[in-house]
């Protein structure tokens, strides 16, 4: 590694900030996604709250979110830097495993299961599919992001190492 | 000799990796954990049901037809077999790197390479777990604004079987997340500067 050790301090804070970054998108197009429209003189409104996974989708980036603007203050300072890791390692879990929920729903809206009698959404509703795809597309790199924070923050810790640098 | 005098910092005694005592708490747990994920996968795979339900009525004769409802119809099943198969078959793999894998120490990355898949495995898992919730979520109570019907009024047996096979997946990811923590953590304590300063042997 020929990175110097300024370099590396800041790896892992420029992860997070990306990673808040992300998780404050996915938050926020997923909260606008709505559509409206008319069949049969009967209004259909189509929005993230009709769905629990969609709406446990949202919760989860806004806890991820937060939880980012927390753990940059922390580690910026250096503090609890072991339990800043674990609970790094517990947000990429809720991440990843909301963004599959919303994922395995958001597949059944577009392609149906004709087994169960489920009719695919998207062809009333395009709109709303087209935004809730954006969401989940930043949802997925919230979740890869936050992985790579984990791996950063093994590799180069972020609490300043002690005794052993010669400036 | 760590108390000689002019050493530098870099001759400090590492902590010695060869005599560390093993770790039977963690090796309960994976096997606790294998046991789980192996049974909600099993469980899951089997998981089928067959029934004869009435479609339609023509004027007063009801047409039946044979209905069934199988793991696969649903892309999240899969996934949820899949996830728990990895899951299941790392356990097997990490109880065999405890068990006999100390000579296999190359550059003392052993450590690492345990928390670093224990961690990969826990999210695999977890989304596993995710998908398969909302979908039995979506099977139990259908969705009034999509016009999707329900499905577990007619086929019980295969709603009751999927989540007996949930709860065992939700058992077997709250050990391997403890499982993650503590080798995280062994790892941390073991090599608090980081683990390229390993020993060299």
């Amino acid at each position: 590694m020929t990175m110097t050790k300024a370099c590396r301090r800041f790896i892992t804070p420029f992860l997070r900030v990306l990673a808040l970054g992300a998780t404050a998108t996915a938050t926020a197009v997923m909260a606008m996604s709505h559509e409206s429209t008319s069949v049969l003189n009967l209004t259909l409104e189509a929005k993230y709250s009709n769905t629990p996974a969609f709406r446990y989708f949202m919760i989860a980036e806004a806890i991820a979110g937060s939880y980012s603007i927390l753990a940059l203050l922390l580690s910026c300072k250096g503090l609890l830097s072991h339990l800043v890791l674990m609970m790094d390692m517990v947000i990429s879990m809720l991440l990843c495993s909301s963004i599959s929920a919303a994922l395995a729903i958001a597949q059944v809206g577009k392609k149906g299961i004709t087994h169960a009698g489920w009719a695919p959404i998207c062809g009333q509703v395009p709109k709303f599919c087209d935004e809730v795809t954006g969401a989940l597309i930043v949802g997925f790199i919230a979740s890869a992001l936050y992985l790579l924070l984990v791996l950063s923050s093994l590799h180069f810790p972020v609490s300043s190492l002690p005794m052993t640098t010669k400036p | 000799m760590a108390h000689e005098n002019g050493m530098k910092p870099d001759d400090q005694v590492e902590p010695v990796l060869v005599s560390e005592p093993r770790e039977w708490l963690l090796l309960t747990l994976r096997v606790i954990a294998f046991l789980a994920t192996a049974s909600a996968t099993l469980v899951m795979a089997l998981n089928k049901e067959t029934k004869k339900l009435v479609v339609a009525t023509i004027g007063s004769t009801p047409i039946t037809a044979t209905l069934t409802a199988k793991f696969q119809h649903s892309p999240a099943f899969v996934f949820f077999v899949i996830a728990n198969a990895n899951a299941s078959f790392h356990n097997l793999l990490m109880i065999a790197v405890e068990l006999g894998g100390r000579k296999f120490d190359h550059k003392g990355l052993r450590l690492l390479f345990v928390a670093v898949l224990d961690m990969l495995t826990v999210v695999l898992a977890s989304s596993g777990d995710g998908a398969a919730t909302f979908m039995a979520d979506l099977g139990k109570r259908g969705n009034s604004h999509a016009r999707w019907n329900k499905i577990c009024d007619k086929f019980d047996h295969y709603c009751s079987q999927g989540g007996g096979a949930l709860i065992a997946s939700y058992v077997g990811l709250g050990l391997l997340t403890i499982i993650s923590i503590l080798s995280t953590m062994r790892l941390v304590r073991l090599k608090p500067l980081g683990y390229q300063r390993a020993p060299v042997p």
